[in-house]
């Protein structure tokens, strides 16, 4: 790989010779199209992470992929069904103790405990399969520069899945998760809505671990429906601030993955990060802003009724 | 160590108390079980106040912040311990100033995670840059997973020093923060420093995971944290009681985890959580079991109820 950027392809101040540059080679027009399809997906998915309070089972399903990969290479099934299988076990793993446990609310403890199990398994699989380092290294944190083109297929088929399944559903688990009581009595499923989001979720890190990995997966989800929520309380332009902002983040990381010798999923997150960090200080800074504009007459005031 | 398991170990027979001495006669074991047992007392201690208080997450992400703080320690070149330490106290200060509730504190922990797991990705790909080459022995793999069998009596004199004072401390201030963690708001209006308290847990949270990582591996630091503590909240309700049985449990798992990987040859951290595991998963279900009979038996007698509270 560093053959490529050695002085032919270093880039310049042209950004359309960049684009071109960037798009020259087929390995990052894949990685374009499946980064751009895990990001659109990632975006919504996050969305109702972030409402639901469920970042913990997003990370718990993400590292789940883990001991799925491990095991799909141990028993020679291809990778995708391996992910999946061991998100959608994850997931009945954590709504069954959930349910046993006679928790009103998603608990922590049984995402924990469904999250110990399944990295415990992992390492088994690791332990028991001879085929090591580098492969649990492509896993942990994706091998954007490998993605074939069977790869991009399988990520846009299940893609149109999610979106289909999430549009279908958006309505009443919008509903459920904001207020649980009331859509239960209203006659909304909650439980099933919760344990098909936790399969959807399954899906998409199943999807999306070629592209950014188990570890870094979680930060697609969870930063730009951070920031979007920050920005915005309408839940359809949340989505699309969330959707828009996940794109961003990836199209810029692989962009700049590619002109230095570092990795993209470190640039994806840090640019997810650092705009949330801009964002959370600006509005620190116009809330003490507003304070200080608001406490002079409000003193004056309740100093008078004093 | 597999070449260790190949062909010199004892056999496992049937008679335990032979077992237990020929274990014992390995100095690296009787380092494993000593250290594993200190370990096990203050995750147990620990943990009981992280189910509490609803901290999984950070616990889990606390954890994980330790491989970022070791990998770069190992990158630039500082003590592992001292820049673990460093990373995840930084960490937990910023979380636990995210305040008490739990709405926003969920999104913004996983903020930070997410990227803090960036960074680790960064180290790592400098640190295998670095030593290119050369078979690592301090892997990432190592950090996530750990080696109970490979600590050091060094290491084990650190452990026992650092669990010392993180015990010390958290039995000064159990009151308190039990008082904190059940009802904030009342401890608030009663004068208890609410606050102050959780900023206190959570770096005590950060020592106890970083020098547990360092040693076991975060997927052990998490097993032990949890699943005693979880299990032992909901054997009892009361608080001192809950604390023994949680500190005892995670010893008696760390023990069959080591004796059953030393016979098995399968890695003890694996063993050691599975094992939490399915204790967590019997408990509950027969709990669960135990609920449902109740309710049969509650069923069945309901017309005698009904009668009876006719009658009145």
């Amino acid at each position: 790989m560093p053959i490529f950027f050695a002085d032919t392809l270093s880039p310049s101040w042209d950004l359309v010779a960049d684009i071109q540059i960037l798009l020259h080679f087929h390995f990052m027009q894949n990685a374009y199209l499946a980064g751009t399809l895990v990001a659109i997906t990632a975006g919504l998915m996050g969305c109702f992470m972030v409402l639901r309070n469920q970042s913990f089972a997003g990370h718990s399903l993400a590292n789940v992929g883990f001991a799925g990969a491990t095991g799909a290479v141990l028993f020679g099934i291809p990778p995708v069904v391996g992910l999946f299988l061991a998100g959608l076990l994850a997931a009945v793993g954590i709504q069954t103790l959930n349910l046993a446990a006679g928790e009103r609310r998603q608990s922590d403890i049984a995402v924990g405990a469904v999250f110990t199990a399944s990295l415990a398994l992992g390492f088994l699989f690791i332990h028991l399969a001879t085929a090591y380092a580098t492969n649990v290294y492509n896993v942990l944190f994706g091998n954007v520069l490998g993605i074939s083109d069977t790869d991009v297929g399988v990520i846009a088929i299940s893609t149109f899945v999610l979106l289909g399944v999430l549009l279908f559903i958006a309505r009443p688990f919008f509903f459920a998760s904001l207020d649980p009581d009331v859509a239960a009595a209203s006659g909304v499923p909650v439980r099933l809505l919760a344990f098909g989001y936790l399969v959807l979720l399954a899906l998409e890190v199943a999807v999306a671990v070629q592209v950014v990995g188990v570890l870094l997966i979680f930060a697609l989800l969870v930063t730009p429906a951070a920031i979007a929520q920050y920005v915005t309380t309408r839940p359809a332009l949340a989505a699309a601030i969330a959707v828009a902002l996940a794109l961003l983040f990836t199209w810029m990381g692989l962009a700049v993955g590619y002109f230095t010798p570092y990795p993209v999923g470190f640039f994806i997150t840090t640019f997810a990060f650092g705009t949330y960090a801009i964002m959370r200080g600006a509005r620190f800074i116009r809330q003490r802003a507003g304070q200080r504009h608001h406490a002079r007459p409000h003193l004056w005031r309740s100093g008078g009724e004093a | 160590m597999s070449v260790v398991v190949a062909g010199v170990l004892p056999p496992f027979t049937l008679n335990l108390w032979q077992d237990g001495q020929a274990m014992l006669s390995y100095d690296f074991m009787r380092q494993a079980l000593l250290a594993g047992t200190i370990l096990s007392i203050v995750a147990g201690l620990v943990g009981y106040f992280v189910v509490l208080r609803h901290q999984a997450f950070a616990g889990e992400s606390l954890s994980d912040v330790a491989f970022t703080g070791a990998l770069g320690g190992a990158v630039l070149g500082i003590n592992p311990l001292a820049s673990l330490l460093v990373t995840t106290i930084a960490v937990a200060v910023a979380m636990g100033g995210f305040g008490e509730r739990l709405r926003g504190r969920d999104v913004a922990i996983g903020t930070v995670l997410a990227w803090v797991l960036g960074l680790g990705v960064l180290f790592l790909s400098l640190f295998t840059a670095q030593a290119s080459g050369t078979g690592t022995g301090f892997s990432g793999v190592t950090v996530l997973f750990g080696n109970i069998l490979g600590i050091s009596t060094d290491q084990t004199r650190a452990i026992a020093l650092i669990s010392a004072l993180v015990v010390l401390v958290l039995l000064l201030i159990a009151r308190p923060l039990l008082f904190a963690s059940l009802d904030p708001d009342v401890a608030a209006a009663q004068g208890v420093p609410v606050r102050l308290l959780g900023l206190g847990f959570m770096v005590l949270l950060a020592v106890t995971v970083s020098e547990a990582t360092l040693a076991v591996g975060a997927l052990l630091v998490f097993a032990l944290l949890l699943l005693p503590a979880a299990i032992a909240h909901r054997v009892t309700t009361r608080p001192a009681w809950a604390l023994v049985l949680s500190a005892g449990l995670a010893v008696a798992l760390t023990w069959f985890g080591i004796g059953f990987g030393f016979y098995t040859g399968y890695p003890s951290s694996v063993c050691i959580s599975l094992l939490a595991f399915v204790s967590y998963v019997v408990v509950v279900g027969s709990s669960q079991v135990g609920g449902w009979r109740g309710q049969l038996r509650r069923t069945l007698k309901s017309p005698g109820i009904l009668n009876g509270r006719a009658r009145n």
